[in-house]
């Protein structure tokens, strides 16, 4: 496999603020990779240096082979975006954004036919402000496609969209990885990533802290079972750590995340523990680890934090 | 170029789809018609061609505020971006701006110059040639200040506040509002260095005593050499995104947009042709309407 990305120790500085610390990646031919990380990490930065829109300022960056901040229209032909924080006229119809956008393009796709596959062909005509969250993003998704791009950029691509459009934006990410398309996907949604990509790179403060597929990284659990308690009194997480089987413990937002070797003997042994301090149990949940516990084990901080 | 007038043909649409659009290049254009031909020509009797080149400077240096507002608000609201991922290119969006402008600005001129014939008895079409070069020559001009205001603020309020600023100037202190010859002197040699005044006196001079296109050379050339020197300049501030900073160096391209008008202002200072131009014109309408004032 070829790899259609390539980012090497790349450093980003806004005045005092280090947004990105020596990123190094690469992205293979038709792979669907994912940037994970809370807001701030830096994924929105490194995407946009990627796509030509930011200057990095140090390591080195090449998409297609080509110098996004080099390469001018030939690099742009070869990509497709959905960007963060972007509108089109609100008087422009659906059916003429496809036109116009494809007609910059050598390459481009039958505007009819985005239009059937993204569900917007009775949208056709309808201005762009007279769409709905949902329909919005599709159509971003279309204008992405419209000139058959070899890498597409979905810089979050799901962002602000209620979970029953969220899952419609799945399916739509699906089918392109489907089509073998080259996807780079920033999230800071731990089922969108588990769900739809085939590496993730966990980024943190511009760092990249962990990269793998999603069951690699959750290997870095393995063996242990996430158990999420709330008590009617605080306690020291210290002291959860010493009960029987647990290998880690962390205190967020009021609530103990114990990471298990064995769930019933922690159970056990946290209600002795509790009624011995005369403390109650307010709730309990159990879960098999996610890419938020391989967060949380790394940093110590949710990624929604 | 195919990038260009693409977006010139979708620039149209969506100016013809708004309507503060249809307000500002029709009804307030068509309103200072009325007010100047039916009010104003009462103080000036038998001056209809002479305060027609007035409201058509008006009707052009509209594209100033226009093109301003558009650019930024597109900046703003993150239309700019979505264009910038594509391959398209700064000029093709400054130069699609500026020409979707100028065909929309051209019925509205030709429906002045109708309806002054037809309702304002205006005796004669002047010189329509130096009109049509003016016109054109003027709204390229001014959309390109506009576009430069556009790259050197950041927030639409800055731009409005600026706009009005320059837009008082041009309206006050050119003859588009009152006639050059009757203010002070130090607003006279004021004048001398606004593109404003060029567009006005240019084209009262083609519409009152058809001034030929050589008559009209140095309002063509000021104009000209203003167009190009504006539109190179907005080529170089643009920016795509809000955050992208206005830059010392940026505000200093900006502020040469003026050159050829310094130039310009300082040769006329000097010269004093273009007041002089300014006062036959206006004397000629003077000696025209003393007759009517002469009790018999």
């Amino acid at each position: 496999m070829n790899a259609v990305i390539q980012v090497e120790n790349l450093t980003k500085r806004y005045g005092p603020v280090e947004a990105l610390r020596g990123v190094s990646f690469e992205v293979q031919e038709g792979e669907v990779f994912g940037l994970l990380g809370p807001n701030g990490a830096g994924k929105t930065t490194t995407v946009e240096i990627l796509e030509g829109l930011r200057t990095p300022d140090g390591g080195r960056v090449s998409v297609c082979g080509l110098d996004p901040q080099r390469s001018g229209e030939s690099f742009k032909q070869e990509i497709g975006a959905v960007l963060q924080m972007t509108a089109l006229p609100e008087k422009l119809r659906v059916g003429e954004a496809l036109k116009l956008f494809a007609s910059f393009y050598t390459r481009r796709r039958d505007a009819g036919e985005l239009l059937r596959r993204f569900g917007l062909e009775e949208k056709r005509n309808a201005f762009y402000m007279q769409l709905s969250g949902g329909q919005k993003q599709r159509l971003a998704v279309a204008l992405a496609l419209v000139n058959e791009p070899t890498v597409v950029f979905l810089d979050e691509p799901t962002a602000g969209l209620d979970p029953q459009v969220r899952r419609e934006m799945y399916d739509i990410i699906e089918e392109l990885k489907q089509e073998k398309k080259t996807i780079l996907l920033t999230t800071h949604y731990i089922e969108e990533a588990e769900r739809l990509c085939d590496r993730v790179a966990i980024i943190d403060y511009g760092r990249l802290i962990a990269l793998g597929s999603p069951r690699e990284l959750k290997q870095r659990s393995a063996g242990t079972t996430r158990i999420e308690v709330r008590l009617a009194r605080p306690e020291s997480d210290g002291a959860l750590r010493q009960l029987e089987a647990v290998a880690d413990c962390r205190e967020l937002d009021g609530s103990y995340v114990l990471h298990s070797t064995s769930v019933p003997q922690t159970i056990v042994a946290l209600v002795k523990h509790l009624e011995g301090r005369s403390n109650e149990l307010a709730s309990l949940e159990i879960a098999t680890p996610s890419l938020e516990d391989v967060f949380l084990q790394l940093t110590g901080r949710r990624l929604r934090d | 170029m195919k990038h260009t007038w693409t977006l010139t043909k979708a620039r149209m649409r969506l100016a013809m789809r708004n309507r503060a659009f249809l307000f500002f290049s029709l009804i307030m254009p068509l309103s200072f018609l009325f007010i100047y031909l039916t009010i104003l020509v009462r103080l000036l009797p038998g001056g209809t061609a002479y305060l027609l080149g007035a409201v058509l400077a008006l009707t052009v240096m509209g594209s100033f505020w226009g093109l301003s507002v558009q650019l930024v608000m597109f900046r703003e609201q993150g239309i700019l971006r979505r264009f910038r991922i594509a391959p398209v290119g700064a000029g093709a969006m400054l130069a699609s701006s500026i020409i979707s402008n100028y065909f929309l600005t051209l019925p509205t001129v030709a429906l002045e110059l109708l309806l002054a014939r037809r309702i304002f008895h205006l005796e004669h079409w002047g010189n329509l040639w130096g009109v049509w070069a003016l016109v054109t020559l003027g709204t390229v001009a001014f959309a390109a200040f506009g576009l430069i205001v556009a790259s050197v603020t950041n927030t639409m309020q800055e731009t409005q506040v600026i706009n009005n600023v320059i837009w008082s100037m041009f309206l006050f202190f050119s003859g588009a509002t009152f006639p050059l010859p009757v203010m002070p002197h130090a607003i006279q040699r004021l004048a001398d260095f606004l593109p404003a005044t060029y567009l006005v006196t240019g084209l009262q001079r083609a519409l009152a005593s058809a001034a030929t296109l050589w008559e009209l050379r140095a309002e063509l050339l000021a104009l000209a050499g203003g167009s190009l020197v504006a539109f190179f300049i907005s080529t170089q501030l643009f920016r795509w995104e809000p955050e992208q900073k206005v830059t010392r160096q940026a505000k200093a391209w900006a502020a040469a947009t003026m050159i050829p008008f310094l130039l310009l202002g300082i040769w006329e200072s000097a010269n004093g042709q273009l007041r002089q131009d300014q006062k036959t014109i206006y004397d000629s309408l003077e000696r025209r309407a003393a007759p009517h004032n002469t009790p018999r």
